[in-house]
């Protein structure tokens, strides 16, 4: 039996894992955002505990940042975006969500067993943790791979994000230079990314990725 | 002397066995009742009183019962064969005490079995009746039912895993003396409560109020019982849903469940604290069926796909943390 602050810890870890897969599970994008929001509140709740238990007052402001910027701003000009864009109907994944959620169940297995091999020597629940943001990584890849609908795929790119600064809290924090230079790197992309996904639409009168294919000659 | 004192252990062993029989068939109604009286009031409807089911299987009892001319030998003994097989595992679960006399055959699996038995059995009769809704409801709840299944023996998995044994009042000895917080466990809760509205026909999956020939599942399967069978299935629903409910609190919640001996007060205060659990669940039950909407049939095998990778994961995660 483990102590109550590392087992919190790794509940929120957790928590993540879960609402990525309920990310993959979501194909319609105003609640796909929603559960963004989720995704990045349980971030920050899971790193402020970290601030609290390691006693690392810098993580703090990671915490403020993903649940700042990642839980409230960024779900918001998303939600703009799509309804201006006015695509918030359904949206169409190029796999089945039962497939999808499966090959995620192989990728978290995937995951558990490349930590298992990496650290063995460190502690269990570092070690699950590390396996946890790892599988919170591969099943944002997942989720851009899956996904046509560009604003879903930055959707699962944000979430990706989330998984790096899990792994990198859970690993005794990160410089906060470090840090503070990540948020606002996303945030850039993430302007970069809304401007793109306006032209785009401009130009072809969709963000659906598989037409555009097309105009690269890609499928004759 | 000392096989005076085995007798009498093993007598109150048999006593406590058999309140826990008459008690589960007893609450059942009044469990179906208080859910039914809590829709309403959310609804801002008068509603049935709490007491209502026990006069609807007075009143069917005292009915004839009408089979129809074509139907075999099974349509007459499925009713019973069906209360009866989710009578004894309703009886198996641990409700306020874990030491019971039938104890060692209260296997989580055996449980998993009687209940699927009693599935085969009324979808077998519905079929035999030869009515098209008979057929229509038979094979959604077979649908269903094949996926809820692997999603609970992988819930199964994950809590003997963390337990050491499949015996549920071994299981609920052990969370009941604590084993922190776990997010197998978690994950395995999660599953556990999407399995039982799968298992139980309730509202993300079917909806228990409706006669609607579209959407109904378990209803189209009672449609021609009548009198003592009907008050039979009816009973059996309502043992099925407390059982449910039993299952998840002992495992997930077992405050207040007696485990060793004791002064006789600490069992007043098990029971107490299991009708509260229970009036809980009803509560719960009642207010998620108000929040949310029917789902597609072609819905469901995504959400039972979601119980059974949450158990996958809970076992995956206890594997990799090798502390079984």
């Amino acid at each position: 039996m483990q102590s109550f602050p590392l087992d919190l810890a790794h509940m929120f870890a957790g928590g993540l894992v879960l609402a990525s897969f309920a990310m993959l599970y979501q194909d319609r994008l105003l609640p796909l955002i929603n559960m963004l929001s989720l995704h990045s509140l349980l971030l920050g709740l899971s790193v402020g505990w970290q601030a609290h238990i390691q006693g690392a007052p810098e993580l703090y402001v990671t915490a403020v940042l993903a649940i700042g910027l990642k839980c409230i701003l960024i779900p918001l000009a998303l939600q703009r975006m799509v309804q201006r864009m006015g695509i918030h109907r359904e949206i169409e994944g190029t796999v089945g969500t039962g497939i999808a959620m499966l090959i995620g169940i192989g990728l978290v297995a995937l995951s558990m067993d490349l930590m298992l091999k990496v650290t063995a020597a460190s502690n269990v629940l570092v070690r699950e943790d590390l396996a946890l943001a790892l599988s919170v990584v591969l099943l944002g890849l997942l989720m851009m791979v899956t996904r046509r609908n560009a604003v879903s795929q930055v959707i699962g790119f944000m979430s990706l994000e989330n998984g790096l600064v899990l792994a990198g809290t859970g690993a005794h924090g990160m410089p906060l230079i470090v840090e503070i230079s990540i948020a606002f790197s996303i945030l850039i992309a993430f302007i970069v990314i809304g401007i793109y996904l306006f032209r785009i639409r401009e130009r072809f009168d969709t963000v659906d990725l598989e037409t555009i294919d097309h105009f690269r000659g890609e499928h004759p | 002397m000392s096989a005076l004192a085995h007798l009498r252990q093993e007598l109150g062993e048999l006593a406590l066995q058999l309140c826990q029989v008459a008690f589960v068939v007893a609450v059942a109604p009044g469990v179906t009742g208080l859910i039914r009286r809590m829709k309403a009031r959310l609804q801002r409807r008068q509603g049935p009183s709490v007491l209502q089911p026990y006069r609807d299987l007075r009143r069917l009892l005292a009915k004839e019962a009408v089979v129809g001319e074509t139907t075999s030998w099974l349509t007459r003994a499925a009713p019973y064969a069906v209360f009866a097989a989710t009578w004894v595992a309703a009886a198996l679960v641990p409700t306020f005490e874990t030491r019971l006399m039938f104890s060692w055959s209260g296997d989580l699996i055996a449980i998993v079995a009687l209940l699927g038995l009693a599935r085969f059995l009324q979808a077998a009769a519905a079929i035999d009746n030869g009515t098209a809704f008979g057929g229509i409801g038979a094979s959604r709840e077979v649908m269903i039912a094949s996926l809820a299944e692997p999603a609970m023996i992988m819930v199964v998995f994950t809590l003997s895993l963390v337990a050491g044994t499949t015996q549920l009042s071994t299981m609920a000895h052990v969370m009941a003396t604590g084993v922190g917080l776990r997010l197998s466990i978690a994950m395995a809760l999660l599953s556990l409560v999407i399995v039982a509205l799968a298992e139980n026909t309730r509202i993300p999956i079917d909806n228990p109020a409706t006669h609607l020939e579209l959407t109904m599942v378990h209803e189209a399967m009672l449609l021609d019982y009548s009198g003592r069978h009907l008050a039979m299935m009816e009973l059996a629903a309502s043992l099925r849903l407390v059982l449910y409910v039993s299952l998840i609190a002992c495992i997930f919640a077992p405050f207040g469940i007696v485990t060793q001996d004791g002064p006789a007060a600490f069992l007043l205060i098990a029971v107490l604290a299991y009708l509260a659990k229970l009036a809980a669940a009803c509560v719960l039950l009642a207010i998620f069926e108000m929040a949310t909407a029917k789902m597609r049939l072609f819905r469901v095998p995504n959400l039972l796909g979601i119980a059974l990778m949450l158990g996958l994961l809970g076992t995956l995660l206890l594997f990799i943390s090798g502390e079984m």
